[in-house]
């Protein structure tokens, strides 16, 4: 506790329609679906074929350039649909969901006794190697490596997200079996973060053999990259690997019940969700899962994650590997009449003293998806670095990213960001730049060329 | 306030590509976003984003330039009432202020928002909203007196070469507006120095024999002289609290150190300049004045350098400018101490130039990628090696 981490800069975004504590309904999953989207740079290799029978951690598809790591089913069913968008690229591999759920046994397992291989094997076996993320560049993680260092935020700052405690506070003892696991994968153990206002308060300060570190601060302080910035910067050359909590509890019930368990609880949130509570399901599940949530005749954006950084899923499509929450806002397709020119905009939010926000500290907006302007060149230079808190420079490290300069990349920090870290960024730029889609192109450049 | 929205829906399509008018449609496009934020929604990266957009911030600046703008017109009119001793009031004070300034403002808007309507419509851009700060400043930093046709051109060179050569608005390396005077005072130094041009009607009136209101020509003792002409403390001493006020001779929008303020006021309560350049330039100001005053090169205490001339102005409102300024808060530190410094150091030991402020700026505006580029190897650096230990 003595040495908190305390971050000044940073943004609670102020957006209404958090999930109350209380869960409302255990989703019978009827279509599933698996996404070698959610994975970046995945080339993913096709297992199944439509109309095949599958069970709850039955391999769906392999990662074509190491064909160990594998990706299984949540639920057991039959494979419905494969969904292939533009050149055949594989989107979505759809299964229907059978009544009763039946698990592959993968066989109860004592971490004590298992040595890294053996631990390795297992996740890998079980379809839940792709929790585990490498940075640099936020790719699944490769088994042959040893990380520096394995980071875990045990809490979190982004907008509405699912509160930890309630959502996985019950499964303390599998994410310490996990941690028991993961820990022997490196020699620079697992780094937990936490949050220091909220330390007693939290089940998982519990958690043992782990290196802990606190941190306070507005959001981004609960993002990983952020606190191993602070922690121990990554260099180039060394890797290190990240988890999230939610993966966590699926890996310690591997290993505690030898079953490929992903059931979490899902928080549905914002500004249009009919009162926001949690639900039980499945990574995979279908936004109609939740239809009682939401009022189907309005335009509205369905986001697998929170607004700053979830990915528009759309109401057909189906929740992300990672995510644990689920966003309902109206899309903002609506003109507004001198809306830069009025001295006061009562019902939207903004950071800057340009507008009056910061008279009402307290209140929550109905944000929607409108961008508020056009987009433009960088002009305002300092509005960055006041949500960023990570000692770089965002601006120059965008514009390397634009100039495809490498050398300039490498040197701004591309190794220890990824978009979530730059995502308030994008939030409050006034020249509407598209800030994550550049960090995107930049590490897909870095990929190509580094590896 | 539907029956506006449609009407611009009705007329759009004639605007788009393909329409009738569909050359113009970056034009329309800035007319429309003028009236109505658009319908644009978020496609990638963060879903909800701040309400602020660049018309806001620009629109701040203006807002923080009227006070000093207003002040301009009163005191325009008020130094020629003075110089040709015609007892007005108030109202004809502002009058003939008015016409003096406003024909500068037709100008400046005019023609760099002709420019940069066109290269917008050439690159395919919006039109960005930067040149209503520029066309605010110019009629302020320049003499009241400069022919018409001189600020025409001189507008269109900084726009032109000044500004959309590098990629319009955010791309400049020199703030536009500077570098109209800039233009202006090396190509028409008679016009933009001496002791008559700073007074509205006085050249016309030493070339014509007449002016705008001739009276009874100028009075006895007319000087129509800056301070910056004879910075002495014995001449300056008796002028001080005129100079506070502002009404001295001067650019435009230059004189009044309260107008100035009120303006550096909002910019810095709405965090849109950065206090740190201002903060620095006036410590630049007064620690080279105060050595210039020390070694007995100047008799003036330092801090009459920062009521005199254009260095307050420049300070709150050029200097500032965040896309020619540098960017680093460290390198803002450095560059704004460098602005106030250089701009004394001119005033007291340059005998060719009485003012500095808008040389300084320039060529800070030159230097600061390269402190930039120094702050940010050294800040690497730094954070390499305190890895490495730890």
């Amino acid at each position: 506790m003595s040495n908190n981490i305390y971050l000044k800069k940073g943004l609670d975004l102020p957006i209404s329609g958090e999930a109350a504590q209380s869960t409302k309904k255990v989703i019978v999953p009827d279509v599933v679906a698996v996404k070698p989207t959610d994975f970046r740079g995945l080339v993913p290799k096709l297992l199944v074929k439509e109309g095949d029978k599958v069970l709850a951690g039955s391999p769906v598809l392999a990662d074509k350039m190491s064909q160990n790591i594998l990706f299984t089913s949540p639920v057991s069913g039959t494979v419905a649909e494969v969904v292939r968008g533009e050149k055949r690229k594989l989107l979505e591999v759809r299964i229907k969901a059978d009544a009763e759920q039946e698990y592959v046994d993968f066989g109860v397992k004592n971490v004590a006794e298992m040595t890294a291989e053996q631990i390795k094997e297992a996740i890998l076996k079980a379809g839940l190697w792709p929790a585990l993320t490498q940075r640099p560049y936020g790719i699944i993680a490769n088994p042959e490596a040893k990380p520096k260092a394995i980071f875990v935020s045990a809490f979190t700052t982004a907008p509405l997200a699912a509160n930890p405690e309630f959502a996985l506070g019950a499964d303390v003892e599998y994410i310490q079996t996990a941690v028991n696991a993961l820990s022997k994968l490196t020699d620079g153990g697992v780094h937990f973060s936490l949050n220091s206002e909220n330390y007693s308060g939290t089940p998982f300060h519990k958690v043992e053999n782990v290196i802990q570190h606190t941190f306070s601060g507005k959001h981004p302080a609960g993002n990983v990259g952020v606190q191993i910035h602070h922690i121990s910067p990554i260099r180039k050359g060394e890797t290190v690997w990240t988890v999230s909590l939610v993966m966590l509890a699926a890996i310690g019930k591997l290993f505690s019940t030898g079953k490929y368990d992903v059931r979490r609880k899902i928080a549905v949130t914002g500004p249009k969700s009919i009162s926001p509570a949690y639900v039980e399901g499945y990574p995979g599940i279908a936004i109609k899962d939740v239809a009682e949530f939401y009022n189907a005749a309005e335009n509205l954006r369905f986001v697998s994650g929170d607004v700053l950084t979830g990915t528009n899923v759309g109401a057909n499509g189906y929740l992300g590997f990672f995510d644990n929450q689920i966003t309902i806002l109206e899309e903002g397709d609506k003109y507004e009449l001198l809306g830069w020119a009025k001295p006061v905009r009562c019902s939207q939010y903004s950071s800057s003293r340009t507008y009056f926000s910061w008279l009402t500290p307290k209140k929550k907006y109905a944000m929607d998806t409108n961008l508020h302007g056009g987009p433009r060149a960088f002009v305002v230079n300092d509005v960055y670095g006041k949500v960023l808190p990570m000692d770089l420079f965002p601006v120059h490290l965008l514009k390397a990213c634009l100039a495809n300069n490498i050398d300039d990349m490498e040197k701004f920090g591309i190794y220890e960001v990824l978009e979530e870290d730059l995502a308030l960024c994008e939030f409050v730029c006034p020249s509407k730049i598209y800030v994550q889609q550049i960090i995107t192109d930049g590490i897909a450049l870095m990929l190509k060329e580094m590896c | 306030m539907n029956g506006l929205r449609n009407l611009v829906d009705k007329i759009k399509p004639t605007f788009e590509k393909g329409g009738k008018l569909g050359f113009l449609h970056s034009t329309f496009d800035a007319f429309e976003t003028f009236l109505f934020v658009p319908n644009t929604v978020t496609r990638r990266g963060a879903h909800v984003r701040d309400c602020v957009d660049l018309k806001r911030v620009m629109i701040m600046v203006v807002l923080a330039l009227v006070p000093a703008m207003l002040f301009g017109i009163w005191n325009t009119g008020y130094q020629h009432n003075l110089a040709f001793g015609l007892d007005w009031g108030f109202w004809n004070i502002v009058l003939y202020g008015l016409v003096k300034v406003l024909p500068l403002y037709v100008v400046a808007y005019l023609v760099g928002l002709a420019i940069e309507f066109v290269s917008a419509q050439i690159q395919g851009h919006e039109v960005n909203e930067g040149y209503l700060v520029s066309g605010m400043l110019i009629p302020l930093i320049v003499p009241v007196d400069v022919p018409l046709w001189m600020l025409a051109i001189a507008v269109a060179f900084a726009v032109i070469i000044g500004k959309e050569v590098f990629g319009g608005t955010g791309m400049n390396i020199w703030n536009p507006a500077l570098l109209t005077r800039a233009f202006l005072f090396f190509s028409y130094p008679s016009k933009m120095s001496g002791d008559t041009v700073w007074t509205g009607g006085v050249t016309r009136f030493l070339n014509e024999g007449v002016a705008y209101q001739a009276g009874n020509g100028l009075v006895d003792g007319f000087s129509g002289a800056t301070p910056l002409a004879n910075p002495t403390l014995e001449n300056l001493q008796p002028q001080l609290t005129d100079m506070i006020l502002g009404t001295i001779p001067g650019s435009v929008g230059e004189t009044s150190v309260i107008a100035i303020l009120l303006g550096a006021a909002l910019l810095l309560w709405t965090g849109v300049a950065s206090w740190k350049i201002m903060v620095s330039s006036v410590l630049g100001g007064l620690a080279i004045g105060y050595l210039g005053y020390a070694v007995g090169a100047t008799d003036l205490p330092g801090y009459y350098q920062l009521v005199m001339g254009g260095f307050l102005f420049g300070t709150v409102f050029m200097a500032t400018d965040p896309v020619t300024s540098a960017q680093t808060e460290c390198g803002k530190w450095i560059y704004g101490f460098l602005v106030g410094a250089l701009a004394v150091t001119v005033r007291i030991w340059n005998p060719g130039y009485p003012e500095g402020m808008m040389l300084a700026i320039l060529l800070m505006n030159t230097f600061a990628p390269l402190i930039d580029h120094y702050v940010i190897e050294g800040s690497i650096k730094r954070r390499a090696k305190k890895v490495k230990i730890a």
